[in-house]
């Protein structure tokens, strides 16, 4: 076992070979920010007294989610054999949406822990970054975590991780984030396993971006790895994509608190602050230079985040629209994946139309606004971008059903992924099934193990980001993962679904779906429609319909009784305020003509909890 | 009768004493007074009225004491209402109700009356109501009461079917109402019942049976209330737990409409939306003072009052009530004085439900122009609209709350 280091190698004048970067990949709940949490006491940064549970997942739905959303880095000391070393942890977002910004951090390390739990085995995500890991040439240490449960099965899954990554399972190390056990041989191991970094110390400064945080006082916080040569604090750095140049007001490493320094040498990791308010100056992927003396050539890898799902998001009380405006900017200015644009719709009013790289990506996102900004959002239905050809060779770009042209058409294409699910080999039929329903198409199937299966699919990306991921684990008892990735387009069978009410058309409701699943969109979505929506003192027909063609059609029957049957012994105050209670209701339903559609009734037709429910029956 | 929880308002000053608003015009208004009896000897599953089952309430509330605590009210209304100076003018109806006001002595009713009387004294022909329970009279006491001036009596009938009473908890066996009914009409009294329709388990043809059974009374007047199920009450629990089915509103329409045609084949007519009568002249007038807000007095643990806009109600508990009134306070604990635009909204929303109607001239423009839409609509008589009064449709009287929102559309 190997004693705390007795002293701290210092930033800037630290040789690369005693530097070690690391970058832990694993699942959610696979007890990574717990493992990484006892890395910083068993090396002394954080004193046990200032330990908080999840140290260095910092937004409060990160911890309370369990996730990391934004990744960060560490640097501890170590010490093996007599020789300190310094060792920097990257810390890696853990969900598919975020699949750049993993890339990003892994291209800043030489090494990766595979942190896999014990009881549970690798999950779809883990995979693909492992592979990801595996492609940046990065050494893999394979390591068991959660040994301490009583449901553990380390030999199980040792041998899937080694078959995985060829080796032994006997070499599988095997700790417990939560009791501390093992996490020492692992600190060891990362020293002993993984290469230094290596780079031309006189070359050009080149540092390349892993992560971007806004920070309220701070401005934009640039976490980098430095390549080649040398940041220097009040030097002027410049950005290679876009050539800004900034003064470097700070540079430092997080011990985990920020700790400026006198600069960042060959290999190591840190951060910049320059003052910048907006993460969009500092992008994650880009390089950063030295302006006096520039690199010539930017590191490779560099790519601007890309929106892969759309979704309209409108705040309930109209009078709020000035509110979602600044909290999307100030949002913006953390997350640089984030693009968004006022949309105006006849339902829901004002609002904004927002690109998100997943559903994750958005759930989050909606979720900060409400909570973050006190908002109340009704979010539409997500949808993907679609790319219709007219019979004219005029091209559209739909990211908004309300924008799916209305004259003849030659045909639609739709964005495809693949997908890799995992799951014990008795849920194979049911996930095939499930994506046949969803028009996939089956790329190949593995086993990982002797009960667990690797199924690889080519699906249309419109068909799994709605309440694919829910229907998928309700399928399998919640031990299936999936991941998926970007994989070129399609020409599909598209058809725009309208709902009308009373003749009317909702574009809310609107939505762009295979020609063969549009009659149960229809049939769904009015039926939904004719319980949420209360009866008027009218009857009120409930259609879909493609083009002028309707498809479905439900009613709500008139009302017949609104009436008090009395007031009570004179109590006539009591009678009014329910009068003014009504209309008080009155004012905050939307008008669909002369329909009148409670709020509710928007946000619980654009949930997707129904199909929840179904799935769970 | 009154509800279990008290509006918000304004507090409303120990003395009793009304703003200046309330003296205005008020020569030209009716007065009434109403009197709460908060005392029941079960209390039905759907009720959440102000009442109470027990017969000693501490602090001077038993039933015993509560006809002189009543008389106190009495008594302190007639000295706020002369030093707020509002004029003289006396009882044109008088309605006690409860709770069970039959549960106290005759006497005792006919105390509290004589004490009004004399304070105000009545009007000639004026209405003198009691609410009763079948069960809970007797020829004698029926007669006790019209020679003490009670003019009219209204029984909780309810139903004439007994799984349906059941339900509702009441208590009294329906042979019992036409025994009731013929002894009030021998002692000089006119006769009212109460029925209550779309209770759990009642069917079209149980309502049927209980409106034919109603009318076989020859009553000079019928209400007939759909049940509401109040939260709180012992049905609402029941029907929470899946115990009774729920309440249907469309079950309610077809048995609205089902007692609008049987009592118009009897001679009967409706005058409020719930009401009907044999002839005008046997109108519920003091019913109809609520809807046209006439000024009334409102005796009684949790009563509301109203004079010229200004609104007040009284403490719950008859024990707070009667601790009140002992120290020579007022035992109102509430009140609003209304703005110009709010008299506006009541008079709109109360006068819509009359047969009289609501005259045009009192509407707004925005509420005029909602006329042509509800005729259209089917919820408002066209040959009315044409001679100046919103009169509502038998459709129209069912959707009569969405029909007083379109009204006010501000």
């Amino acid at each position: 076992m190997s004693p705390m280091a007795r002293f701290s190698p210092v930033p800037a004048a630290t040789d690369p070979a005693i530097i070690r970067n690391f970058c832990i990949i694993a699942h959610i709940d696979h007890g990574k920010s717990t493992l990484a949490d006892r890395m910083l006491q068993s090396t002394g940064v954080v004193e046990h007294r200032n330990m908080k549970a999840q140290y260095l997942d910092r937004m409060d739905i990160e911890r309370e989610r369990g996730i990391t959303i934004k990744s960060q880095a560490v640097r501890m000391p170590w010490e093996l054999d007599g020789e300190s070393y310094a060792l920097n942890m990257i810390d890696t977002p853990g969900h598919v949406d975020f699949t750049y910004e993993v890339s990003r951090s892994l291209a800043a390390c030489e090494g990766a822990v595979l942190l896999v739990d014990a009881a549970q085995g690798i999950e779809a995500q883990t995979l693909a970054n492992l592979y990801l890991a595996m492609e940046n040439d990065l050494t893999i240490i394979p390591v068991l975590n959660k040994i301490d449960l009583p449901a553990a099965q380390p030999e199980k899954y040792a041998e899937e991780l080694a078959k995985l990554i060829g080796g032994d399972p006997e070499d599988v190390l095997r700790v417990s984030g939560k009791t501390g056990v093992g996490v020492e041989d692992l600190l060891d191991q990362i020293v002993r396993e993984i290469p230094a970094p290596v780079g031309d110390p006189n070359a050009p400064a080149r540092a390349m971006i892993f992560d971007s945080v806004y920070d309220t006082y701070r401005g934009v916080v640039t976490y980098v790895r430095v390549v080649d040569g040398k940041l220097s604090p009040r030097e002027r750095i410049q950005m290679m994509s876009t050539r800004a140049s900034h003064e470097l007001l700070e540079i430092g490493v997080s011990s985990p608190e920020p700790t400026p320094s006198k600069g960042l040498g060959v290999g190591e990791v840190g951060y910049l602050i320059t003052g910048v308010k907006d993460v969009r100056l500092s992008k994650v992927g880009d390089t950063v230079t030295n302006l006096a003396k520039p690199a010539s050539e930017s590191l490779p890898g560099y790519a601007d985040p890309k929106p892969m799902v759309f979704s309209g998001l409108y705040p309930i009380d109209g009078a709020d629209y000035p509110v979602l405006r600044d909290a999307l900017e100030k949002l913006m200015l953390n997350d640089a994946a984030l693009v968004y644009e006022p949309e105006t719709s006849a339902a829901l009013g004002f609002g904004f139309r927002v690109g998100f790289l997943g559903l994750l990506h958005l759930e989050i996102t909606r979720e900060r606004l409400e909570r973050e900004y006190n908002l109340d959002l009704i979010s539409t239905a997500p949808n993907v971008e679609y790319e219709v050809t007219l019979e004219d060779k005029k091209v559209v770009t739909v990211t908004n059903p309300s924008e799916y042209p209305e004259g003849k058409i030659k045909e639609v294409r739709e964005p495809m992924v693949s997908a890799t699910i995992l799951a014990p080999n008795e849920f194979v039929g049911a996930i095939m099934e499930l994506c046949q329903a969803r028009r996939g198409v089956l790329g190949g199937m593995d086993y990982l193990s002797e009960d667990r299966v690797e199924i690889r699919y080519r699906l249309p990306l419109a068909e799994i980001v709605f309440d694919f991921f829910d229907i998928l684990k309700s399928k399998t008892r919640g031990y299936a993962s999936l991941d998926w990735k970007a994989d070129g387009e399609q020409v599909a069978d598209l058809v725009k679904v309208d709902i009308l009410l009373q003749g009317e058309q909702v574009d809310a409701f609107s939505s762009i779906t295979h020609k063969d699943k549009a009659y149960s969109y229809g049939v769904m979505m009015t039926g939904k429609l004719r319980e949420l929506i209360p009866r008027q003192q009218f009857e009120v027909p409930i259609q879909a319909a493609i083009g002028s063609r309707i498809i479905a059609r439900e009613s709500i029957r008139a009302i017949r009784k609104d009436v008090l049957a009395k007031c009570y012994g004179g109590d006539i105050s009591r009678k009014r305020k329910l009068l003014e209670k009504q209309k008080e209701g009155k004012k905050r339903m939307k008008m669909v003509g002369r329909v009148e559609v409670p709020q509710e009734a928007f946000v619980a037709a654009l949930s997707s909890d129904e199909s929840k429910d179904k799935a769970k029956k | 009768m009154t509800p279990s929880a008290l509006p918000l308002g304004d507090p409303a000053p120990a003395d009793g004493l009304l703003p200046a608003q309330a003296a205005d015009g008020a020569a030209d208004r009716k007065f009434g007074l109403y009197v709460h009896i908060p005392f029941c000897s079960v209390r039905c599953g759907y009720c959440d009225f102000n009442t109470y089952t027990a017969t000693e309430l501490g602090g001077g509330a038993s039933q015993a004491a509560y006809g002189g605590t009543a008389e106190q009210e009495v008594r302190f209304a007639a000295r706020a209402l002369k030093a707020s100076g509002l004029p003289d003018r006396k009882m044109g109806t008088v309605f006690f109700g409860g709770g069970t006001p039959t549960l106290l002595p005759a006497e005792d009713l006919a105390g509290i009356l004589k004490t009004a009387v004399d304070m105000w004294g009545l009007e000639p022909g004026a209405e003198v109501t009691t609410e009763a329970n079948p069960d809970s009279v007797t020829p004698a006491s029926l007669q006790l009461l019209a020679d003490a001036g009670f003019t009219r009596v209204s029984f909780g009938m309810q139903s004439a079917v007994p799984h349906v009473l059941a339900v509702l908890d009441r208590t009294h066996t329906p042979s019992r109402v036409p025994e009731a009914v013929k002894w009030a009409r021998d002692a000089g009294l006119k006769v009212s019942v109460d029925l209550i329709y779309g209770t759990p388990g009642e069917s079209l043809a149980d309502w049927e049976i209980s409106v034919k059974e109603a009318l076989s009374y020859e009553p000079d007047h019928i209400s007939a209330y759909a049940l509401i199920i109040e939260d709180g009450t012992k049905l609402a629990a029941r029907m929470r737990r899946g115990e009774v089915p729920p309440i249907d509103d469309d079950d309610h329409a077809d048995k609205y409409l089902l007692a609008d045609e049987l009592m118009t084949a009897a001679g009967l007519s409706w005058y409020e939306v719930s009401n009907w009568a044999r002839t005008p002249a046997d109108q519920c007038r003091h019913n109809l003072a609520y809807w046209r807000s006439d000024d009334w007095w409102g005796i009684g643990p949790g009563a509301h009052s109203h004079a010229g806009g200004v609104r007040w109600w009284n403490a719950k508990h008859p024990t707070a009530y009667a601790q009140r009134l002992a120290a020579g306070e007022s035992p109102a604990v509430g009140r609003e004085t209304l703005d110009a635009e709010t008299r506006y909204v009541e008079d709109v929303m109360l006068r819509t439900r009359l047969a009289e109607g609501l005259e045009l001239s009192r509407l707004k423009d925005s509420g005029r122009l909602a006329v042509a839409g509800l005729m259209a609509d089917g919820l408002v008589d066209p040959h009315a609209a044409l001679a100046g009064r919103v009169l509502l449709t038998s459709k129209g009287r069912l959707l009569a709350d969405a029909v007083v929102r379109r009204l006010l559309p501000d």
